[in-house]
């Protein structure tokens, strides 16, 4: 067993509800094989650095789990026949990147960035009620 | 003649602070390809990778970063080329 972390980006046509339907088909797919889900976060509609198949969005979600290393052909295989993923990323760790990603979930490191982001979410979301009011 | 020409002598220039490796003097021992805001320190306005003596970034991490910036890249969360990028 070797702990692997895997991001996919999904297509941003699917509604939230397809989404994470996908997500839950995946988390299956995982935990059905033999494989330990340790930890998943999702970032949600993320904006990209470039379109990918013509297309200035995605949802990203990453899964970090415990698997076999015959499982990750047959997980890259239904990456491939899934047209929902526009990409997908899927690395070993090694004893430093889990270290890591433990530290990192226990909020380690930059407390004031987090804090950061959510003002600025806070703000994002003050902007877009503004612009609702507007529109109504 | 040239006892006459004024000789130009260079000026001593302030020292420059000292360049160290973030990650040797913080300890950090991998460089998360997921977190856009700590690659971005590492490379240029058009997206490109700083060369080492300009980050101080020592060759073993460099090396990381290099691989972490690239990963980035395939996802998205860098791009490939940019313009004004900071």
């Amino acid at each position: 067993m070797n702990q692997y972390e895997t991001v996919i980006i999904l297509t941003p046509v699917l509604s939230e509800q397809q989404m994470k339907d996908a997500v839950t088909s995946y988390r299956e797919l995982i935990t059905s094989n033999g494989g330990e889900l340790i930890h998943e976060e999702n970032w949600g509609l993320n904006k990209l650095a470039y379109p990918i198949q013509k297309k200035g969005t995605g949802f990203y979600h990453v899964f970090e789990y415990k698997a076999n290393p015959d499982f990750i052909e047959l997980l890259k295989l239904n990456f491939q026949r899934d047209e929902n993923i526009m990409r997908e990323l899927t690395l070993k760790l090694d004893k430093h990147a889990m270290d890591f990603n433990e530290k990192k979930r226990n909020g380690h490191f930059d407390r004031k960035r987090e804090e950061r982001r959510a003002a600025e979410a806070a703000a994002e979301a003050e902007a877009e009620v503004e612009q609702t009011g507007e529109e109504a | 003649m040239s006892s006459r020409r004024k000789k130009y002598k260079r000026q001593p220039q302030p020292p420059m602070p000292k360049k160290y490796c973030r990650f040797r003097k913080h300890g950090i021992k991998h460089v998360d390809f997921k977190d856009k805001d700590f690659l971005m320190k590492f490379i240029n306005e058009q997206g490109k990778l700083l060369p080492r003596r300009l980050t101080g970034t020592s060759l073993k991490y460099q090396r990381k970063v290099n691989v972490a910036v690239k990963r980035a890249r395939h996802l998205a969360i860098l791009p490939f080329v940019a313009d004004g990028l900071k």
